[in-house]
């Protein structure tokens, strides 16, 4: 059971949180907008994920279980 | 976009027979006439009253031994769909999507303007299987349609035919307006907007209530499949791929038309096309191929979303995604357009990428940054001689945006002007040495004028 | 120690704390505006803005809490507390303590669900979260009537402030929303920046 980052395009605004909180795994295109990584999160990187998902002015940023 | 409701039959090219399935009573859909309006009579004399053996169990197997896959462009099995609605609680709403939003293709308003009560029998058949009590069909915006409509649903409600009672709902003259997600938000009051789907599913009209979504020729389908069976819907088409599909060609003289064919059927059979092909002339982009309406350089199959093939090897397919899908087309809605040879492809590509790019809903950054930007890319490269950054910057564009929208409009729409590179490489290098081998500056695809500005636009 | 000392202590305790829940509620709302415009503050990442915008609430509520206790219990003053959160309720001087009871009910409205933002739909709670900017006039106006603190000296000051400020930043809020591109306009006001670039305008 692993955990993946999605990006809800609609809700996001590009305010760019989400890649200063997570720069491991979230880099920002030419628009301001997040490009995730297409792998699930380590173990070692899940708390910092929890805290840019909060930490999306938007909610744009959900953490997903992925069979 | 045709603003014809009547339809033609495609004459056949001579020696080009439908693809070896004599006498397979073609056409199902459509009367044999053409352009006659079938009213509930005639209806009711040809086909006779809708009594579904079995019930909805019934009715469910049926569909699934005939192997009904989804007429609006994706191509998904019906059983599994009917299936999925059958279990969700409440019942859901049972929608038909006729809004299509592709300029190209005109075969859902030519079958809902012909052929309303094959429609509305196979929507009340969806609602039998979902368990539900009402049902919405979502058309173009049109006054004549939407009167005929109108008068076909009040003529079964006043002979009690319908279980379900059936709502018209007008979709905006939008290219997304009959994006599943999109049609589900303005049956929900508001604009025709795609929204996000992380869950894959049914689509969820409100809290706790969702939406079985079918294309108006897939509910034609079912309609027919009810009466006749499963063994007679298989009779036509190929194995994998069976049954019938309406097509819109669009032939090199300029005539388009509506089309029923098996699947399977021959592309140059379509198109008129000679397999044949001509020289590569001194200046033209490439090969051409000579059709019964002029000859054609290249092949549009599927729609704006859909692929370019180079005109010899269209001329040499069946329409069916195991053919087309290994050369990265698909059959979707049934457009073929054949591109006359005198035409730049380039500039054919570059308007309809405008179009696409206007027609972004704008609410996924990618899209509207990325589709008007590999829009302005490709209008660059379709003039004399463009910047040599152009194209690479098109291709960063281009992987940017792919995936990253709510909806399949920026993936389908790189898929489209990917298409168009690859097979009008020929052309591109023309451009660069400030040629082209265009002859004839008149539009050919169907594009849309205006631009959609307010919310007002997507309602 | 008497009574009265006491009870002096406890006003004065309510007094400060409500200027500060005031002070901090203004920030507040500043920082919001700012995380709406997706605005900066100088030497901190973005983060830092949403960040300051919720810790600096969550501290408000604090003083809040503070400064209706201590007006509560005073018995100088009778305030039921009922009146805390039901308006008008007040022995003493019941419509401008009301206003502070409906601030404080808003208040508490946006904080519950911001906590519980990701139970609910967006829209239901982008509408709610509006109220802030009810929330805080009615602070203001509590502030003026409560007490015959804000009509001189440095509790003046600190008012006068935070409306100017307040106001500033609904007028700067209020010109950027009305020159953004509708989301319906949004692709064609690409196309049209494009095109001026490459015609070289």
């Amino acid at each position: 059971m692993e955990k993946r980052l999605r990006v809800d395009p609609v809700a996001c605004a590009g305010h760019g949180a989400c890649a200063e909180l997570l720069p491991e795994l979230i880099t920002l295109d030419e628009w301001g907008y997040p490009i995730v990584a297409d792998q699930p999160v380590p173990h070692g990187l899940q708390r910092e994920a929890r805290r840019a998902v909060a930490g999306c002015p938007a909610l744009a940023l959900a953490l997903a279980r992925v069979a | 976009m045709t603003d014809s409701l009547t339809l033609q039959h495609l004459p056949m090219a001579a020696g080009n027979p439908p693809s070896g399935l004599p006498g397979l009573g073609l056409p199902r859909l459509l009367p044999g006439s053409g352009t006659v309006p079938v009213d509930l009579r005639a209806h009711l004399a040809e086909h006779g009253p809708l009594r579904p053996a079995g019930g909805r169990n019934g009715l469910l197997h049926e569909v699934a031994a005939a192997g009904l896959t989804g007429r609006g462009g994706a191509a998904f099995p019906v059983a599994r769909k009917l299936a999925a609605a059958a279990q969700a609680r409440p019942a859901p709403v049972v929608a038909g999507n006729g809004a299509e939003g592709e300029p190209a293709s005109s075969k859902d308003r030519s079958l809902l303007w012909i052929s309303p009560h094959l429609v509305l029998d196979g929507l009340q058949l969806a609602a039998v299987a979902a368990g539900s009590r009402s049902a919405v069909l979502y058309v173009p915006r049109s006054e004549r349609l939407h009167g005929r409509l109108a008068g076909a649903i009040a003529e079964r409600a006043a002979a009690g035919m319908d279980a379900a009672s059936v709502e018209l709902v007008t979709a905006p003259d939008r290219f997304l307006a009959g994006e599943e997600s999109a049609l589900v938000s303005r049956l929900a009051g508001g604009p025709a907007l795609p929204a996000y789907r992380p869950v894959r599913g049914l689509p969820r009209l409100a809290p706790g209530r969702t939406a079985l979504v079918q294309n108006v020729e897939t509910l034609a389908h079912l309609a027919l499949i009810a009466r006749y069976g499963a063994t007679w819907f298989r009779e036509a088409g190929t194995e994998a791929e069976p049954g019938t599909m309406l097509t819109t060609p669009h032939l090199a003289d300029g005539r388009i038309s509506v089309t029923e064919v098996p699947l399977g059927a021959s592309v140059a059979g379509l198109l008129g096309l000679d397999g044949i092909q001509g020289p590569a002339e001194a200046g033209t982009a490439g090969p051409w191929v000579p059709s019964a309406f002029g000859p054609v350089q290249a092949v549009l199959v599927g729609g704006y979303h859909g692929a370019w093939l180079p005109a010899a090897a269209a001329a040499a397919l069946p329409l069916a995604n195991a053919a087309l899908r290994p050369l990265g087309a698909a059959v979707g809605a049934g457009v073929l357009a054949a591109l006359p040879a005198d035409r730049c492809g380039l500039a054919e590509t570059a308007r309809v990428a405008r179009y696409l790019a206007l027609e972004s809903a704008g609410q996924c950054g990618p899209c509207f940054n990325g589709l008007p930007r590999i829009a302005a890319a490709v209008a660059h490269l379709a003039g004399p001689r463009p910047d040599p950054r152009a194209r690479a910057d098109l291709e960063r564009w281009a992987g940017l945006v792919a995936g990253r929208g709510a909806c399949h409009h920026p993936d389908g729409s790189v898929r489209f002007i990917r298409s168009a590179l690859r097979v009008f490489a020929a052309e591109a290098g023309l451009h660069e040495q400030g040629r082209c081998s265009g002859t004839d500056p008149r539009p050919f695809l169907p594009v849309p004028t205006g631009s959609p500005a307010t919310e007002e636009d997507w309602t | 120690m008497t009574g009265i000392t006491s009870s002096t202590a406890l006003w004065y305790a309510s007094r400060a704390t409500g200027v500060v829940t005031l002070l901090l509620l203004t920030t507040v709302v500043l920082l919001g505006i700012l995380v709406n415009r997706q605005g900066r503050l100088p030497g901190l990442p973005g983060f830092a803005v949403t960040g300051l915008h919720r810790n600096i609430s969550l501290l408000a509520v604090v003083f809040l809490a503070i400064h209706v206790v201590t007006a509560i219990v005073d018995p100088y003053v009778t305030i039921g507390l009922a009146a805390a959160v039901l308006p008008f309720a007040s022995a003493y001087k019941p419509f401008w303590l009301g206003l502070g009871a409906i601030s404080l009910d808003l208040v508490a409205a946006l904080i519950l669900t911001s906590l519980a933002r990701a139970r609910m739909s967006r829209r239901a709670w982008r509408s709610i979260h509006w109220l802030g900017y009810a929330a805080w006039p009615l602070a203001v106006l509590h502030s003026i009537g409560s007490s015959a603190d804000a009509r001189s000296g440095l509790t003046l000051g600190v008012l006068v402030a935070c409306v100017l400020a307040t106001a500033t930043a609904l007028a700067w809020r209020l010109s950027r929303a009305a020159r953004e591109i509708p989301r319906a306009g949004r692709a064609a006001a690409a196309l049209n920046r494009m095109s001026a670039r490459k015609a070289g305008l």
